[in-house]
């Protein structure tokens, strides 16, 4: 009997033998970004996508097609002035459900920091020394002649034009460039997100809220007649989307 | 005495389930991953093989027989080769192929090559079909193409005077049944790589390209002008789709509905998969219908030919002018371009030829 249950045991722990250790040290802990969407206060999703149901700042009506997103870079400071910054990128996918949470592989000390922060799109060291297979393969990048690198963002969708015409928008932003000279001129348009003070005790789950209608509005009253499409070489449109991006991530709840 | 080896034997079992799921397999095929092009190396993820089918020498010779062979049809008639004919790059230069008794389907035949990195293993023109291996169960039994049943076509097989014993080699067993024809045929369309294009050789350093191509290239990845990039690829996407489905603006109004008889939703309504634009030189004529012949029919539905849907995607621009009006330089270097991603070595290949 004996030797039957060493046996049991024995493999029991030949079935575990190749799964994962896991720590659970109390002094460690991950972090997890959980990225929600709304319309002012309307929460989104895929589900209320392909409709004409949203009105912008502008007063146009319109509709989201495809929504997905770059951040990368997430950071905490401490008192101390010590600052973290978790591995990966994380595309967020709306459009196909996919990647709206992201749990860097790294942990972080648990305490108090007195910012948390993330970048919006890629930093330039990040946009541009680096050969992204995955990015690449979800045709993610840039165009050479636009300096190459990666997008921000594609936000894409129909609105009803001033000539009561559904027609396509496509929103997306990139680093600023000027290509209308003899040598390129750039502006950077990523942007750091802070979400303030995060005392960390534990695993913790950031929820993050983008107002998707900010990108029309605040500080600057987005026309969609007027920028519909081939914004990524205007260098003014993606000046806007910088400026207007500052307000769209608030950051909701924590948990636990 | 007899439970020490019990014992030992379940230990044995019990480690072997958990550290892996492969079966006992007493005979072991040569292994012969696929050759990955140094271009997808560096830029793209690797290519998915499921791990219930991996590459093997006899594996893939034997799918190479099967997809030549007219065995797999009822009256002996049609292989696969047929509509997928390597000299148009595994395509088919009629509009609609014709099945056995004559019928003809509704969608032109797709060229095969660079399977394995289609991510999302969604196959056919509406994406109907979940991983290679499952496409291939479809053609056999389809009444507009072999219109045979898999138990006439597994007694054929299994009657043949080769089969049984090529099985084996590829399997470890000469007892065939339609799971392992399909696993036979997918790795041997995994092989199906293609990567040598004179644009190919450019992005390697190896060649130039005319004015005209490198001009036709500025056009394709120009916001302003072809504005071809978001879906079709580029230098950092050498497969030159994004495997996605959208309404490229071919229609009003849909007789074939693509991804929206799939998915029942009516945002879905003639959506197709973007295909890749390597080898057009040989995979006229062009979308799910086959409806243009040339590629300047092609270019010119973008540049003036669009219409408006409630699905036509976004990044269809100016639709109210029929689109982005290329100039008619810009037209032919977008065409000369367009042909430089054509890879002459790959339908020449003997390798994926019935020498
Ligand atoms: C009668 C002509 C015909 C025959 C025979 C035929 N096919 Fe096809 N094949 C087509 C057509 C047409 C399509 C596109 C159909 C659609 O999308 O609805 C297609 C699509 C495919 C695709 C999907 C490719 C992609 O990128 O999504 C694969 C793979 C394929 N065929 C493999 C095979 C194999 C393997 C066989 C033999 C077992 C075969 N075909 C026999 C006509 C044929
Ligand atoms: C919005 C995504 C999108 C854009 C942008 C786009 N295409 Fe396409 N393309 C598609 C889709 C989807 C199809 C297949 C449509 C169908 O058959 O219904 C297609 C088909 C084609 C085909 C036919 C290939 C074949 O094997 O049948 C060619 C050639 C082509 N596109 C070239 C271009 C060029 C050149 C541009 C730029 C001027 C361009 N496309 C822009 C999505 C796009």
């Amino acid at each position: 009997m004996i030797k039957a249950l060493t046996f049991t045991f024995i493999c029991f722990i030949s079935f575990y033998s190749c799964s994962e250790d896991k720590d659970d040290k109390v002094t460690q802990a991950n972090i997890t970004l959980n990225f929600n969407h709304s319309w002012n206060n309307t929460p989104v999703t895929n589900m209320g996508f392909n409709t004409v149901q949203f009105i912008n700042e502008n007063g146009e009506e319109l509709s989201i097609t495809k929504l997905r997103y770059l951040i990368s870079r997430i950071s905490l400071e401490n008192t101390l002035g010590e600052k973290f910054t978790l591995n990966g990128y994380n595309l967020v996918d709306v459009t196909n459900n996919s990647n709206l949470s992201f749990t860097p592989t790294n942990t972080i000390p648990t305490g108090t920091y007195n910012k948390v922060s993330f970048i919006f799109g890629f930093n330039n060291e990040d946009n541009y020394n680096n050969n992204y297979q995955d990015l690449n393969s979800a045709s993610w990048f840039v165009p050479t002649m636009l300096g190459g690198g990666y997008h921000y963002m594609q936000l894409e969708g129909k609105f009803i034009d001033n000539t009561e015409t559904e027609t396509g928008y496509a929103y997306h932003a990139i680093r600023a460039i000027d290509n209308s000279g003899t040598t390129p001129v750039f502006k950077d348009t990523f942007f750091e997100v802070n979400l303030g003070e995060i005392t960390i005790s534990n695993d913790t789950q950031l929820n993050i809220n983008m107002n998707i209608a900010e990108w029309f509005k605040n500080p600057k009253t987005w026309d969609l007649n007027i920028l519909n499409n081939m914004l990524m070489p205007n260098f003014d449109a993606q000046i806007l989307m910088f400026e207007n991006g500052q307000s769209v991530f608030k950051l909701k709840s924590i948990n636990p | 005495m007899k439970t020490w080896k019990f014992y030992i034997s379940i230990f044995f079992i019990s480690s072997n389930i958990a550290c892996s799921n492969k079966d006992e397999t007493p005979y072991i095929p040569t292994p012969s991953p696929l050759n990955i092009p140094e271009l997808f190396e560096n830029n793209i993820l690797a290519p998915i093989i499921p791990v219930n089918n991996p590459q093997t020498t006899e594996g893939v010779l034997l799918g190479k027989k099967l997809f030549f062979d007219p065995i797999l049809s009822q009256d002996n008639s049609l292989a696969c080769a047929d509509c997928h004919a390597a000299e148009n790059a595994f395509s088919d230069s009629n509009r609609f192929s014709e099945g056995i008794d004559g019928s003809l389907g509704n969608r032109n035949s797709m060229p095969l090559f660079n399977l394995a990195w289609n991510y999302d293993e969604k196959f056919f023109w509406d994406g109907n079909t979940f991983s290679l291996e499952h496409q291939a169960f479809v053609p056999v039994t389809d009444p507009a193409e072999m219109k045979s049943t898999w138990n006439q076509v597994e007694q054929k097989l299994q009657q043949h005077q080769e089969y049984p014993k090529l099985f084996q080699q590829a399997f470890g067993t000469s007892i065939i049944d339609s799971t392992l024809v399909t696993k036979a045929i997918a790795q041997f369309e995994r092989t199906l790589i293609s990567s040598n294009s004179k644009f190919d050789k450019y992005l390697l350093g190896e060649v130039e390209l005319s004015p005209q191509e490198l001009n036709g290239f500025n056009v394709f990845m120009d916001e302003t002008r072809g504005d071809c990039f978001h879906c079709h690829g580029s230098d950092k996407n050498p497969l030159w789709t994004d495997q996605i489905f959208h309404n490229n603006g071919l229609d009003e109004t849909f007789s074939d509905l693509g991804l929206g008889l799939i998915t029942g939703d009516p945002a879905d309504n003639g959506k197709f998969k973007s295909p890749s634009l390597r080898n057009l030189a040989f995979t006229a004529p062009y979308m799910h219908d086959g409806r243009f012949t040339t590629l300047e029919e092609v270019i010119n539905h973008y540049s003036k030919g669009l219409k408006n849907s409630s699905t036509i995607d976004p990044l269809m621009k100016k639709v109210a002018q029929g689109g982005v009006s290329l100039t008619a330089q810009d037209k032919a270097d977008l065409k000369a371009f367009l042909l430089a991603l054509s890879d002459y070595e790959f339908i020449s290949n003997p390798a994926f030829n019935n020498q």
